[in-house]
Formats: C-alpha cells, sequence, structure tokens
C-alpha cells in the first residue's frame, strides 16, 4: 500500500495541483511569456532557445499568419501585410497615431480604432495582437504540458482606458483567461523588489519600443504601492529609429521611398542604434530598390545629438509623477531600468544625471517584466508557498470626468487614485421639462473635453420633466483592478429610476468577439462552439474548486442546510459539466453563484474581523453578517 | 463588518480627528491584504464582486481620513454638521480681504515667473495650514463643531490656494 503524502506546513497540501499560470508582456517590438517553476520565474524560449517573439505578424491571401522571427524577416519585402509595432495602433483612431506617413498599411478609420487592410482581410489591432498573443499561448502550453489556468498580461502604465480595453479584449480573442492586467513598471518592480528585498522608495523608467512609463512605487513590508506614475504612451526605441531614419533621408538625400525600402532602411537604422550600445560608430548601408545605394556611418556623437530632444521629452513626465508623490529626485532610493531602450549609454547617463545615481540594471530590460507578470499571476492562482506573498496597490495613470456646459471636463476620479475606486457625483438638468441626458464620459487631464480622450457616450432617458435644476441624476464611476472603468448613471429625486451601465464604446461586444472566434476557427478547422463549451467547463471547474476550497476552511460560517444546499448546487453543476450544453452550464453556475452569495459575505466579514482583532483595537463594532 | 459602518470603524479606530498616520497605513495595508481583488483573482463571481466592494470602500475610507481637511470634513459629516461648502460661500470680510492679497501676491509672482517667491509663499502657507490643524485639533477635543466647522471652511479656501501655488511652480518647472 502507498504511504499518504503530508505537506510541508504552510505548503500547498497537494502539490501536484500546481496550476499552470503565465505572465506575457505585449510589447511594442517584442513579446514574452514566462512562468514560475520551481519557485523561480524563468521565459519562455521557442523551439531554437529564443525566448523573445518579435511582435510582427505577416498575413497571407488565405488569412493563414506568420509570426515573429518569420514574419519580422519578410518585412521589406511584404510590408503592407507585415504589421510591425501593432501596440502602437491599440484603441487608437488613425488620427492619434504618429508617422503615419511613413508607414506601408492600408489604414481604414473605424469608430473608436483603426484597422488595416490586408490580403488575409480588414483586422484590427486587437486581432493583430491576439495572434502574438495566441503563439504565446502555444508555446506556454507545449512547454508546461497542460492547460492554463490563466494569464496575466501587462500594459503600459500610462496606457489609457481604451488601449487596455483593447488588450483584454485581444487576450479573450487569444483564448486566455485574464487574471490581471498588470502595469508594465509595477511589473518590473516585482521582479526586482523580490529579488533585491529592499523598502523604500523606488522609480521604474521604463523606455520600450514604442511607450513610455515612469512609476514612483514605495515598498513597504510585502507591500508594492504605487505612488504616481506618468509617461508618454507613443514615445519609445521606434521613435529613436525613426529620427535616425529622417537623418538618413536627409544625409543622403533620397527622394520618397517605396514601402519596402523604407521597412529596409528602418530595420537598418535600428540595427545602426543597437551596434552604436557597444561601438562608437555604426555603419549603414542598404542597398534600395531603385538602384540606389545607402552607405553612410553613424557616430556616437551624431546619435546622441538625435536621440537628445527625445530623451528629455522623458524627464517631463518623470518630474510631474515626482511632484504628484510629492517628493524631489533625492528622495528615491533606487531608479529600475525596464525595456530595451534602456540598453542605449544616452538613455543611462541622463536618468542617472537627473537621479544623481546609477541605475538599477542588473535584471534583463526585455525580461524583466515578463518575469514579474509570472511572479504575479503565480501568486494570482493561489501556488504561493507561505512566505512569498505581497499585496499590489496600483493606480489608474489618467483622470476620468464627464463633460458639462460648454465642453468643459468636470473630474471624477483624479490621477493616480489607487485602484479598484468608485466616486460619485450628482449632476443636474439645463432646461426645464428635460427628460434626457446626454454623458459623454472622457479621459485626461485638460480641462476642454476636445482636447481629452473620448471614452464613451450614452443617454440616461426616462427622466421625469421638472424645472432645470431640480433633478439628480447621480453618475457613478467604478474602476477596476484591471483599470477598467464602468459608468452608471441613474436619477434619483423621484421614484422613478433609470439606470444605466456602459462599458466604454471601443470595447468589443461579446457578439464581436464570438464573430471574430468563429472567423478564426474556420481557419483553424477548429470549432467555435465546442471552444465556447470547453470555456464553460474550464469556468464551471474553476467555481467548483474555489467553493469546495471555501467549504473546506470555513464550515463553521454555514448552517447545516445552507452547506447541503450548495453541495446539492454543486453536484448538479458537476452533472450538467459532463453534458455539451453550454448553456445549462451556464445556468447552474449562475445558480450557485446565487447560493454562495451569502457565504462570500460571511466569509469577507471573517476575514477583515480577523484584522481587526489582531490589534490592539478600540470600540470596534461588530457587525452582524452584512 | 457592515460596509456601510463608518470609516473609523473599518480600520478599528474610534472617530477622532487626531490620528497616527502610520498606523493608519498599517491598519489599511492589512486591511487591503483581506479585501483585495488580487486575493480574489481564482474565486467565484460572488466573492470576486464583493472584494472589488470592500477593497474600494477601504480605497475610499483610507483616502478620507489619510488628509486631514477631508478627515475633519467626514467627523463634522459624522457628527451632524453641515460644512454647505456649495451654498454658502460667506466668509467674514477681514478673511476674504487676506485671501485677495494672497491670491495677488501669488498671481504677480507667477506672471514675474517669481520660483524663489512662490517657494516662500508655499512655506509660508504650508506653515499657516498647520497651525490652523492643530487649533482644529483642539476644537474637536473639545467638541466645538460649530467653531470646527468654521474653521474648517477656511481651511478649505487655504488649501485650494496652497493647490494653485504648486501648481504655478509647476508650470514654471515645465
Amino acid at each position: 500500500m502507498a504511504l499518504f503524502q503530508i505537506a510541508e506546513p504552510g505548503e500547498s497540501a497537494a502539490p501536484h495541483e500546481h496550476k499552470l499560470a503565465i505572465g506575457i508582456d505585449l510589447g511594442t517590438t517584442n513579446s514574452l511569456v514566462a512562468t514560475v517553476r520551481s519557485g523561480i520565474a524563468v521565459c519562455l524560449s521557442d523551439e531554437q532557445g529564443r525566448p523573445l517573439l518579435p511582435s510582427v505578424v505577416r498575413y497571407h491571401a488565405d488569412n493563414s499568419t506568420e509570426v515573429g522571427y518569420d514574419a519580422q524577416t519578410r518585412q521589406a519585402i511584404d510590408p503592407r501585410n507585415t504589421i510591425v509595432s501593432v501596440k502602437r495602433f491599440m484603441g487608437r483612431g488613425l488620427k492619434d497615431i504618429a508617422h503615419v506617413e511613413s508607414m506601408p498599411y492600408d489604414f481604414i478609420e473605424a469608430p473608436g480604432m483603426v484597422k488595416v487592410n490586408t490580403i488575409g482581410g480588414i483586422k484590427s489591432p486587437v486581432e493583430v495582437s491576439a495572434e502574438i498573443l495566441k503563439c504565446l499561448k502555444q508555446r506556454a502550453e507545449t512547454a508546461l504540458a497542460g492547460d492554463l489556468v490563466g494569464a496575466v498580461i501587462t500594459v503600459p502604465a500610462y496606457f489609457d482606458d481604451a488601449q487596455r480595453q483593447a488588450t483584454k479584449d485581444a487576450a479573450r480573442l487569444a483564448g486566455l483567461n485574464v487574471l490581471r492586467l498588470l502595469n508594465e513598471p509595477t511589473a518590473a518592480a516585482i521582479a526586482y523588489g523580490l529579488d533585491n528585498g529592499s523598502e523604500g522608495v523606488y522609480a521604474v523608467y521604463d523606455l520600450g519600443g514604442g511607450t513610455f512609463d515612469i512609476s514612483i512605487l514605495k515598498l513597504t513590508k510585502g507591500v508594492f504601492e504605487v505612488m504616481s506614475t506618468g509617461g508618454d504612451s507613443a514615445l519609445g526605441g521606434d521613435d529613436f529609429d525613426h529620427r535616425i531614419f529622417c537623418w538618413v533621408i536627409e544625409q543622403a538625400k533620397l527622394q520618397p521611398l517605396s514601402p519596402e525600402d523604407g521597412r529596409l532602411l528602418m530595420m537598418r537604422c535600428r540595427e545602426a542604434k543597437e551596434f552604436l550600445t557597444n561601438n562608437p560608430e555604426a555603419p549603414l548601408t542598404a542597398r534600395l530598390s531603385t538602384g540606389e545605394m545607402v552607405d553612410l556611418k553613424l557616430d556616437v556623437t551624431t546619435f546622441a545629438d538625435i536621440a537628445q530632444t527625445l530623451i528629455s521629452k522623458t524627464l517631463q513626465p518623470v518630474k510631474k509623477a515626482l511632484r504628484d508623490a510629492g517628493l524631489r529626485a533625492e528622495d528615491i532610493k533606487g531608479v529600475v531600468m525596464v525595456g530595451g531602450a534602456t540598453r542605449m549609454p544616452q538613455v543611462q547617463k541622463a536618468v542617472g544625471d537627473f537621479f544623481r545615481q546609477e541605475p538599477l540594471t542588473n535584471l534583463d530590460p526585455d525580461k524583466v517584466v515578463a518575469l514579474g507578470a509570472a511572479t504575479q499571476a503565480n501568486l494570482l492562482v493561489g501556488n504561493k508557498t507561505g512566505k512569498d506573498d505581497w499585496l499590489l496597490l496600483d493606480v489608474i495613470p489618467l483622470s476620468l470626468g464627464l463633460e458639462t456646459m460648454g465642453g468643459l471636463t468636470e473630474k471624477v476620479i483624479p490621477r493616480n487614485s489607487t485602484i479598484p475606486t468608485a466616486r460619485a457625483q450628482e449632476f443636474t438638468t439645463f432646461k426645464d421639462g428635460q427628460t434626457a441626458m446626454a454623458i459623454h464620459v472622457v479621459q485626461g487631464e485638460r480641462e476642454l473635453v476636445s482636447d481629452c480622450r473620448s471614452l464613451a457616450r450614452f443617454e440616461l432617458r426616462g427622466i421625469p420633466p421638472m424645472v432645470a435644476g431640480a433633478a439628480r441624476i447621480r453618475v457613478t464611476f467604478q474602476v477596476d483592478a484591471d483599470g477598467l472603468l464602468s459608468v452608471a448613471a441613474r436619477e434619483q429625486t423621484t421614484g422613478v429610476e433609470s439606470s444605466v451601465t456602459v462599458k466604454p464604446s471601443y470595447g468589443l461586444s461579446d457578439d464581436e468577439i464570438a464573430g471574430m472566434l468563429k472567423d478564426s476557427m474556420e481557419h483553424a478547422k477548429d470549432d467555435a462552439m465546442s471552444r465556447a463549451l470547453k470555456e464553460a467547463q474550464v469556468e464551471a471547474q474553476r467555481m467548483i474548486e474555489a467553493t469546495e476550497a471555501a467549504l473546506k476552511e470555513d464550515p463553521h460560517l454555514l448552517n447545516e442546510a445552507e452547506t447541503a444546499k450548495i453541495v446539492a448546487t454543486i453536484a448538479k453543476l458537476r452533472d450538467t459539466m459532463a453534458g455539451e450544453n453550454r448553456r445549462l452550464i451556464n445556468i447552474a453556475m449562475d445558480d450557485l453563484g446565487f447560493e454562495t452569495q451569502a457565504f462570500a459575505h460571511r466569509r469577507m466579514d471573517q476575514s477583515i474581523k480577523k484584522v481587526l482583532s489582531g490589534r490592539n483595537v478600540d470600540d470596534i463594532k461588530m457587525g452582524e453578517d452584512a | 463588518m457592515d460596509i456601510r459602518a463608518d470609516h473609523f470603524s473599518l480600520f478599528g479606530l474610534s472617530p477622532g480627528f487626531r490620528l497616527d498616520l502610520s498606523d493608519l497605513d498599517s491598519r489599511y495595508r492589512d486591511i487591503q491584504a483581506q479585501v483585495h481583488p488580487d486575493r480574489f483573482a481564482n474565486a467565484g463571481d460572488a466573492e470576486r464582486r464583493l472584494s472589488m466592494q470592500w477593497a474600494t470602500h477601504a480605497n475610499e475610507a483610507y483616502q478620507t481620513l489619510k488628509k486631514p481637511l477631508e478627515r475633519a470634513k467626514y467627523l463634522l459629516h459624522l457628527a451632524g454638521h453641515d460644512i454647505q461648502a456649495e451654498s454658502n460661500t460667506a466668509m467674514p470680510a477681514d478673511f476674504l480681504m487676506e485671501q485677495m492679497e494672497w491670491r495677488e501676491a501669488v498671481m504677480e509672482a507667477r506672471s514675474g515667473g517669481d520660483h524663489h517667491e512662490l517657494e516662500r509663499l508655499h512655506n509660508r502657507l504650508r506653515g499657516d495650514i498647520n497651525a490652523r490643524y492643530e487649533e482644529l485639533g483642539e476644537l474637536f477635543d473639545q467638541g466645538d463643531h460649530a467653531l470646527a466647522t468654521d474653521r474648517v471652511r477656511r481651511l478649505m479656501f487655504l488649501e485650494k490656494l496652497l493647490y494653485e501655488i504648486d501648481d504655478a511652480l509647476a508650470s514654471l518647472e515645465e
């Protein structure tokens, strides 16, 4: 007879139940996937041992795709159908995108977000990003040999609601269960903080391929508290390439280039930039399709000149973030450098001069975000080993507000508010007898609505006719832990209540996601229905496990009848799960959700009381069960 | 624990203006460590929703208690005193005169780009505000909510002014 196994105190009683979770850094230039193996975060490599996946997707006429290195090498041959730096288009309209004129794509303006017409059809940036994510998901599934419980996907801290929502949609489209959207500098801080075990205030300077973030974080006893964040979601290594590109055009007196030549030259510019990191001079040569030969040398001094403006552009948000945190440069204990673009010695020097200290570069700036994301994912799925426990308190980067009379912005939630957060504000009618109200949600710091980003417009109808100023419309903003907003409005002076909740308009509806899934599945010769069924089954399983764990942990919070009812509902869900009817599974899940509501309340109540009773408390009002 | 209970009891504190901020910080972190959505990323829907509500509530309570002006307003609200921030802007004439002088000084320094003068104004006002918070503490100790309400209304003006000075300093830096 086999012996029973007993786990180390504090460790999971069932080591074989280690849940598979991944962290994904969905970057402008490169993407990575990482996981925690035997307590250590590692990046997962492809068959050739390469951890990076170039964020490049090439579409073919049959709608199949090439992703990564293969697509990257073909970009100069097939620039129109090979999408690079798609992250720059996420949640963006055509007018928001810089250097459109030097891009080879056939852009199509669409409401909320631009699209690209490729040989494989019209693609939204969400779909292109989903291709990259699918590739990483597959890499992880092969490496880990199992089903993934979920993923943490990183986003630039300075991403607004539209960009975050687009990222989450892309992950859903790729079939990933998103545990959390995590800010990239925060992810880097986790990777660093846990390695260095330091306390104090740190700055994370994250210059990626297309985005710049600065976050100021306070580390105290296992808590990572973001004090402020700032940045520029359209500034990164790409812009340095573009500056060199413009310099080449000028030096070589080139006529307007074909898309192919443009791509080729841009690649050469990037290579030259990278070469200059360790060399005083970089050759820059290219044979163009016109037969023209570009043959230049870029030296460090010239490059430093070219880079100067861009580097000082990053220091403005740094100053602002420090001010928002109420700190000065000398209060910062350490500066963490993240992102491939921080390899440029010019960037390191400028940051070092500003903070008057040598920046920390001991972790690979390309990998640190993915490693932090994997570490967080591991914690979120509950694979912790007792001693490794920490809490993240992050913020929203930009203020959220509403349009009021005269096109002015009324801020409802200020930037750098700790999430999750909610705030309600009351508004009133402008005219006598007004029965509807247009609500326009915006994000940004500027006073004029036209200078802010429009997130959503909706109408609240059914306001009872009253004199101007008599109605009381309460608009509630809720930002969740992913930094995503939902808005609700309700008229509350009269008994007649009209209420509406919106997700900002660029977010994809479930139908759209289903449609896209179906399209992609047809290609993969899979069945969208069976996948939806599988997803429901996985979700049901997760719910059963969570409920059973709760029952085991806190049986004393329920009486016999309640326990029996929950156990029976679990059994019913389990039966339904074995079947093939997705709708019935969803109904059974709703039932279980309903039956466990009171239990959830009591558990939450208990854990808060536990905190309070662990202290030298005065005057706690022990409330009854909520 | 009732989510509608007052902000002080959420942190196991009795209502009062005088507060040990580092103690509040650590109580806040302990509560968040229990209720934050990251603790429930893999839980059922009901628990996830509750966790978001509680974490939101803890953030709001913490922000209110952390800042002395917000804390004072909240205490007055609990004591049933209305600050009438929007409807009643009447203030004594001498206070208003003083305010106008301050504002003129700030505007002058701002348009002249006088960084040094703005710093000086900031420090002077900061000192004044801190002294007023001391006084406010005594008023709350004595339970004089009527006078405290008047002092809070003055402080609202002063904090706004301080914000404007800082804003002017920031725009000079850029």
